[in-house]
């Protein structure tokens, strides 16, 4: 049963407390934060004084940053929780590089740096069977966490309610193949820092398909290889002993 | 013995840039990778990767090459040049190696691929893959000491292993030097298109090619600087016409590529994207690689090594282009290397010229015999 979260632009009404929540359970210094980053791993971006966008890791279904990963140091639970390990971790960052919404981080001030980003609180709570810490802060319902599919289900119904307001896609629904957090966004909401170029499959795929043929091109370049010596070989010794015969 | 005073003042170049290399490792393991580069969440991966892993272990593909031309292709009177090139690539890998250990943030979990792995990771193809290389190239290198030290019996038995780790070297070195154009194949939205390709693996292997075939050409004129008494000359003219057809695979595919996801007419409009694409694929391209098809140029000895080098750093460039700059163009990435990060990088190359300097000197790298 995959887990979600389901953010609303129309229910937030720009408190921070999911801020704070996530601070708190984190055990970083509680700040009102402006960007991800190592030391914060959500927050609001203040779109206008009544309108806020939420950003976190969206915990992909099919997530690049641990299909990228060379020692599956990040990786995605059966919950829908994307969790890293430090503790394999080489630091190569191709996590970072590869995720489509931008969000891991890294330590670059520290001696035994890590990957930082949003956990969904897994190892103290989604494995516990509660709410994360932000969705169990929301006062409004702005933050919503349930199992993924109703949850979008209830954002559909909301866009069919007052399909005005709202924007017609789900942002997350398709996004890099689907994930399990969701945004619903305001129609009057032109611009956000949200990523927008992103690819509506999974991103793993395009690696996966080149990644498979590997075995093929290991036979048949051996085969080649193989078969090229054999004949140059061939080739050398007819011509050796044609030349000792015209010697003799 | 006119380049005395050269000499000197490239070693005390030689020592003050080891100084500061020094220092900045110091700082790095003390401060983190932040301390000495310009890196950042918004730009993960910089000089380093670019230059030293995707440069590097493609200035390193002399190796697979060359045994491959002698021990595959079984043009024996290459023999000469084998031992060079091995020794090229494999001090190339050592240094690839070094660069990961300043780069990776946890340099102590560099083996952890061996143990933990993740067969979807395009990167772990790419670690296990270098690290078996690496081995293969130090047993290519080995009889080298086996020779120095007398070692006779270890001689044959190599003779006869060479062919087997040739076999395997030509296999691991095709997939990695084509993995690491698959690393960038998961960001189709973050590459410039110029240089984003779904056949980016394709068209870094041949490209390596062309690099191994230039780097042979290049330990063929130290050569024959070395001996100039032995005739190499149709065996480098061969081999620069070989380089040039190999470049023209290259060159077509790419051009029908960009042509069929149409950003063809984006090569000539001389913004950075292209400017820089003009001269790592014509100036530094199209243009000496044509040039090896003229006898003129071919058999003056300065301008084929000219050539090849140009050659070498044009693709140099393109690893660079495709892993750094194209990241940083598509998004508009404010980035250029921290001194110290330029340090740290070219430190690196010239810690191997020294090294290969050494160990020429003191192995039967260049000999005439062929054994
Ligand atoms: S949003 Fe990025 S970090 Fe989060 S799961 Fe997806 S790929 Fe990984
Ligand atoms: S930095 Fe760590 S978590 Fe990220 S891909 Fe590399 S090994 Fe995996």
């Amino acid at each position: 049963m995959a887990l979600g979260i389901l953010f609303d632009q129309n229910l937030c009404i720009g408190c921070g407390a999911c801020e704070v929540g996530c601070q708190e359970e984190h055990g970083f210094k509680v700040h009102k934060a402006d960007k991800l980053d190592e030391n914060n791993f959500t927050y609001l971006e203040e779109i206008n004084s009544i309108t806020f966008q939420r950003h976190l890791c969206m915990h992909c279904f099919n997530p690049a940053c641990a299909s990228a990963c060379p020692v599956s140091a990040l990786k995605k639970t059966k919950e829908g929780a994307v969790i890293y390990n430090p503790a394999i971790c080489l630091g190569c960052r191709y996590c970072i590089y590869a995720c489509p919404f931008n969000i891991p981080k890294y330590e670059w001030k520290s001696q035994i740096p890590r990957v930082r980003k949003c956990d969904f609180c897994y190892s103290t709570k989604i494995s516990k069977g509660l709410p994360p810490a932000c969705a169990s802060a929301c006062p409004t319902g702005a933050t919503l966490f349930g199992v993924r599919e109703e949850l979008l289900k209830t954002a559909h119904q909301r866009i069919n309610k007052e399909p005005k307001k709202y924007v017609s896609e789900v942002f997350g629904e398709k996004e890099a193949g689907g994930t399990s957090v969701l945004f619903l966004r305001l129609n009057e909401v032109t611009k956000t820092n949200l990523v927008r170029n992103i690819p509506d499959f999974a991103l793993p795929d395009l690696p996966q398909k080149i990644l498979g043929k590997t075995p093929l091109v290991i036979v048949a370049l051996g085969l080649f290889l193989g078969g090229m010596r054999f004949l140059t070989d061939r080739k050398n010794k007819i011509r050796e002993e044609e030349q000792k015969k015209d010697e003799e | 013995m006119k380049s005395e005073p050269l000499i000197k003042i490239t070693k005390i170049f030689f020592i003050l840039l080891m100084i500061v290399f020094f220092f900045s490792l110091i700082k790095r393991y003390i401060f983190g990778l932040g301390a000495i580069s310009n890196l950042s969440d918004d730009m993960p991966w910089g000089l380093w990767k670019g230059a030293n892993l995707f440069g590097g272990v493609a200035l390193a593909a002399g190796g697979f090459v060359v045994t491959a031309v002698v021990y595959i292709f079984n043009l024996k009177k290459y023999k000469v040049f084998v031992r060079p090139v091995v020794l090229t690539s494999f001090l190339g890998y050592l240094m690839v190696i070094l660069a990961l250990l300043i780069d990776d943030g946890r340099p102590w979990n560099i083996f952890m691929p061996l143990i933990f792995w993740n067969t979807k990771s395009v990167m772990w193809e790419v670690a296990l893959c270098v690290a078996s290389y690496t081995t293969v190239l130090f047993l290519e290198f080995l009889p080298l000491v086996w020779e120095k030290m007398g070692f006779k019996k270890a001689l044959k038995f190599w003779s006869w292993l060479t062919p087997a780790l040739v076999f395997v070297g030509v296999i691991l070195s095709t997939l990695h030097q084509s993995s690491l154009g698959t690393l960038l194949v998961i960001v189709p939205q973050k590459i410039h298109p110029i240089w984003y390709s779904p056949i980016l693996p394709i068209l870094f292997f041949f490209s390596a090619v062309v690099v191994g075939l230039c780097a042979t050409n290049i330990i063929a004129f130290i050569y024959s600087n070395k001996f100039p008494e032995e005739k190499i000359s149709p065996l480098v003219q061969r081999l620069a016409k070989s380089t040039g057809v190999v470049f023209y695979v290259y060159f077509i595919l790419k051009i029908i590529e960009l042509y069929q996801r149409g950003f063809l007419k984006d090569i000539f409009v001389f913004d950075i994207a292209s400017s820089l694409f003009v001269v790592e694929f014509f100036v530094l391209g199209l243009i000496p690689a044509t040039a090896l098809f003229f006898k003129k140029a071919v058999n003056s000895k300065k301008t084929l090594f000219g050539l090849n080098l140009a050659l070498v750093c044009g693709i140099f460039l393109n690893r660079i282009n495709v892993s750094v700059i194209a990241f940083q163009l598509k998004s508009n990435i404010d980035y250029f290397p921290h001194f110290l990060e330029i340090v740290v990088s070219f430190s690196i190359f010239a810690i191997a010229v020294y090294l290969f300097i050494v160990i020429a000197k003191i192995l039967p790298v260049f000999s005439k015999e062929t054994t």
